[in-house]
């Protein structure tokens, strides 16, 4: 657990980077700091590890004072990430992965051992480890980064917008492996970003901060959509807030409809949609009766199905966008193993929705 | 100054010998390695061989070069085409690199849209790229000049004349004012050219200082 | 006339004035030199690149040592402290100073400033930082000032024959006294052969120390690949 209390950073050219901020960032849960440029969330972070002092208040981890302890000694308790993986370059990936450890004097072995451990963590194959960073891609250098960060099994891991540098494609892989990890490990992780979409895919909660370093909402992502505190929030939010907080809001109870299945060959109904589907019931698209008139169905004539809702992991977005996206006007609805369950309609999901609010859940 | 003051005819005859020395290998030089660094530009091949010998050619101390000079030459050691021979020589091994190094700088994207508009290769060269490449070069020049006038002054050693006499005559009658007043001279001269160089190239590249001006009030 | 006679004639190899001797004698001022500018200018130069304190003089000099006539400077401090081994030696460190500063100072301030932020970050003290993370990185820029600053002290110790240095100089002001080229030719291309090969252990000496990747690696793509400098400064030359 981190905990900031009533802390005050003023730099001195007299610009207030951060402004009285008291915060708990939750042991074991993944905190955002998001916020425009210039609002703090960077430097906020840079005092948990004292690569800033703040100018006023005191940071616990843990319930001890960090002023209290030794700079570097804190450090190497603390895994850190940074935007440009400030990888060192004179350094092969496995001897970069090992450096907290053998600052810790770990031998060398076991140090190495470690490292290629936490490369395959993090999704890197064994033979990069005696590549140098240059030889590596930005994802890659990123993943190294973290497995880096993570090497001496540090309770706290900090991230600086460890992603913004990369491509969405590549960023949206590394933060779904982020998640991965932190379902496995577990760690107390503050992560910095500007981009309010990251902060509320990754965030157990999200601190938004404004310019001045003042802290305007504090809250689980699903209540900073549903409800922004204030303007600035609402602004910063964007736009669609309404439809991205339906991804915070359960789809347990969501009734899921009849829908009428065809093999590829069998004869299809005239006049109605009908889901072609597989030997397992996976669906592999729609048959538009009426254009088709009865014959047997063809796996040329097809109709691409939209997105799928995933009853087991599903939020109302997601049936809400399988029923959007769908030709026919119903969503598919699957189990794990991505077999069709049923279908649902969109106004099944909004009714759904109404109670939910009735109910007085934050939506 | 006592000494100044009664060798003053001495001192400018010196200066117009040193720059007589020092100048026209930067000219001639000039000449020279811009089609060199052109071809060290255009192909990988050339760029390692014309480097390296480069290199190797400015690796041979002046002094050496001053006397083995007339060998390769066939001229007498005390030529004063020796002197600028050399010094021509180290002008062209530093700019070669520079001019490559300049053409390499100048954005895909300009010289791909000069292509697409119809240029030359010659045409692009001479209007597009070379142009674009001026301040890199003009700082190169200015370092080669530097050198150049400074590098005069070895000549002396076995004879040669310029600035670098006041050094040889200051040591051997005893002068140090002679010596003081000689190295205040070299700077001196080194400092105007380099001067007049860096006044040459922003003339030369207007539209560098409209971005320098355009960036300090953005 | 025979050109390269002198050169190749077995008697003027040995003895205390042959070549052999004069070769060690040009080797050992190079030598000397070398040592006392790396142990003045790597410390300074690291400081300075560090601490990013005095940068401008670091610069100033590298700048003014190419306008600096060194022959002047030569006779000038041959005049003031004497003609021995001091007043040349004084020179010649004066000369390799500034390349192997710039280098140091341009090469520990070349670190990407995220590296040297991470190190910290990760629990490094500033020593460490400082020998494990910034001078291993600064080290193809440290060497490359090294390479300058011995092609200017080889070509400097030549000219410093004229105020009674020994050395391979000697032949060239030697021969020139009594007219006899053909020393003066073998002076040059000794000269001339030692400055070669000495640049040329030096970049191998540079190849084998720098770590590979600090290197390009062509044909492997990767957002940073790219070459480093080889020497912080090529031109510094003023001998």
């Amino acid at each position: 657990m981190i905990e900031f209390r009533a802390v005050t950073k003023r730099f001195p050219d007299g610009t207030t980077a951060v402004d009285r901020l008291d915060l708990v960032a939750g042991a074991g849960r993944i905190t955002v700091f998001v916020g425009p440029s210039g609002c703090g969330k960077t430097t906020s972070l840079r005092m948990v590890n004292r690569m800033i002092e703040p100018t006023s208040g005191s940071i616990l981890v843990d319930g001890t004072d960090i002023a209290s302890r030794d700079p570097a000694q804190l450090r190497r308790g603390i895994g850190y990430v940074i935007q440009q993986s400030g990888l060192f370059p004179h350094r092969t990936i496995v001897d970069n992965v090992a450096t907290v450890p053998m600052l810790l004097g770990w031998n060398k072995r076991r140090a190495r051992a470690r490292a290629v451990e936490l490369m395959e963590l993090v999704g890197l194959t064994p033979e990069l480890a005696k590549r140098y960073p240059a030889q590596l891609s930005g994802g890659q250098q990123q993943r190294v980064g973290v497995a880096r960060a993570l090497a001496a099994d540090p309770p706290v891991l900090l991230m600086d917008e460890p992603f913004s540098a990369v491509d969405p494609v590549v960023r949206t892989s590394l933060q779904d492996e982020l998640l991965r990890l932190q379902s496995e490990l577990g760690k107390t992780v503050v992560f910095v970003t500007h981009d309010i979409d990251e902060a509320v895919k990754l965030g157990d909660k999200v601190a938004v901060f404004r310019t001045g370093g003042v802290l305007a909402q504090y809250d689980e992502p699903g209540v900073l959509l549903s409800r922004p505190a204030d303007g600035f929030v609402d602004s910063f939010v964007g736009r669609d807030r309404g439809y991205r907080g339906l991804s915070f809001v359960s789809s347990d109870g969501l009734p899921i409809g009849e829908v009428v299945t065809v093999r590829v060959g069998q004869p299809g109904p005239a006049e109605v949609w009908t889901l072609v589907v597989d030997e397992e019931r996976r669906p592999l698209g729609w048959f538009d009766g009426r254009s088709a008139g009865g014959g047997p169905v063809d796996a040329d004539d097809l109709v691409p199905g939209g997105s799928l809702y995933d009853t087991g992991s599903g939020s109302l977005r997601a049936a809400l966008d399988a029923a959007l996206s769908s030709p026919s006007g119903r969503g598919v609805a699957v189990d794990d193993e991505g077999r069709v369950l049923g279908s649902i309609g969109a106004d099944d999901v909004l009714r759904a929705l109404a109670d939910a609010r009735r109910a007085g859940a934050a939506v | 100054m006592n000494w100044v003051l009664a060798n003053l005819e001495l001192i400018r005859e010196l200066t117009v010998q040193h720059l007589g020395f020092s100048l026209p290998p930067l000219l001639i030089g000039l000449l020279i390695a811009l089609p060199l660094g052109w071809l060290a530009n255009r192909t990988r091949t050339g760029r390692t061989v014309l480097i390296n010998l480069a290199g190797l050619l400015f690796t041979i101390p002046s002094l050496a070069l001053f006397v083995l000079l007339p060998i390769v030459l066939g001229t007498q050691i005390l030529n004063p085409v020796n002197v600028i021979v050399a010094l021509t020589i180290y002008t062209v091994a530093l700019l070669v690199r520079t001019v490559a190094d300049a053409l390499a700088a100048v954005p895909q994207v300009v010289v791909n849209a000069a292509t697409a508009m119809g240029f030359s290769p010659l045409r692009r060269f001479l209007a597009v790229e070379l142009p674009m490449a001026v301040p890199v070069i003009v700082a190169g020049l200015r370092v080669a000049a530097v050198s150049a006038i400074s590098l005069v002054t070895v000549g002396s050693v076995i004879g040669f004349g310029g600035l670098g006499r006041m050094f040889t005559d200051g040591f051997q009658r005893d002068i140090p004012q002679e010596i003081t007043v000689g190295i205040v001279l070299v700077l001196a001269l080194a400092l105007a050219v380099d001067g007049l160089l860096l006044v040459f190239g922003r003339v030369l590249t207007p539209w560098a200082r409209l971005r320098e001006t355009a960036g300090s009030t953005a | 006339m025979n050109y390269f006679g002198w050169l190749f004639d077995p008697a003027h190899w040995s003895g205390p004035q042959g070549i052999a001797a004069r070769l060690v004698e040009h080797l050992g001022y190079t030598a000397l030199t070398l040592l006392i500018a790396i142990a003045v200018a790597i410390p300074l130069g690291a400081w300075i690149g560090h601490s990013g304190r005095g940068g401008f003089l670091v610069v100033g000099s590298a700048n003014g040592l190419r306008a600096l006539p060194t022959l002047g400077l030569l006779v000038l401090l041959a005049g003031f402290i004497g003609i021995g081994l001091l007043g040349p030696l004084v020179a010649l460190v004066i000369l390799a100073i500034p390349p192997v500063l710039a280098g140091t100072y341009a090469g520990v301030r070349n670190v990407d400033p995220a590296v040297v932020d991470a190190a910290v970050g990760m629990g490094m003290r500033g020593r460490a930082v400082l020998l494990r993370v910034e001078l291993p990185n600064a080290l193809p820029l440290i060497i490359g000032g090294i390479r300058s600053a011995v092609l200017q002290v080889i070509s400097t110790a030549t000219i410093a024959a004229y105020v009674a240095l020994g050395g391979l100089g000697r032949f060239i002001i030697d021969g020139l006294a009594v007219r006899d080229y053909p020393q003066m030719i073998a002076g040059s291309i000794l000269v001339a052969l030692l400055a070669i090969v000495a640049d040329l252990v030096l970049a191998g000496l540079q190849k084998l120390l720098v770590s590979p990747g600090l290197r390009a690696v062509p044909g492997r793509r990767g957002p940073r690949a790219v070459p480093a400098p080889k020497t912080a400064d090529p031109a510094a030359r003023a001998a």
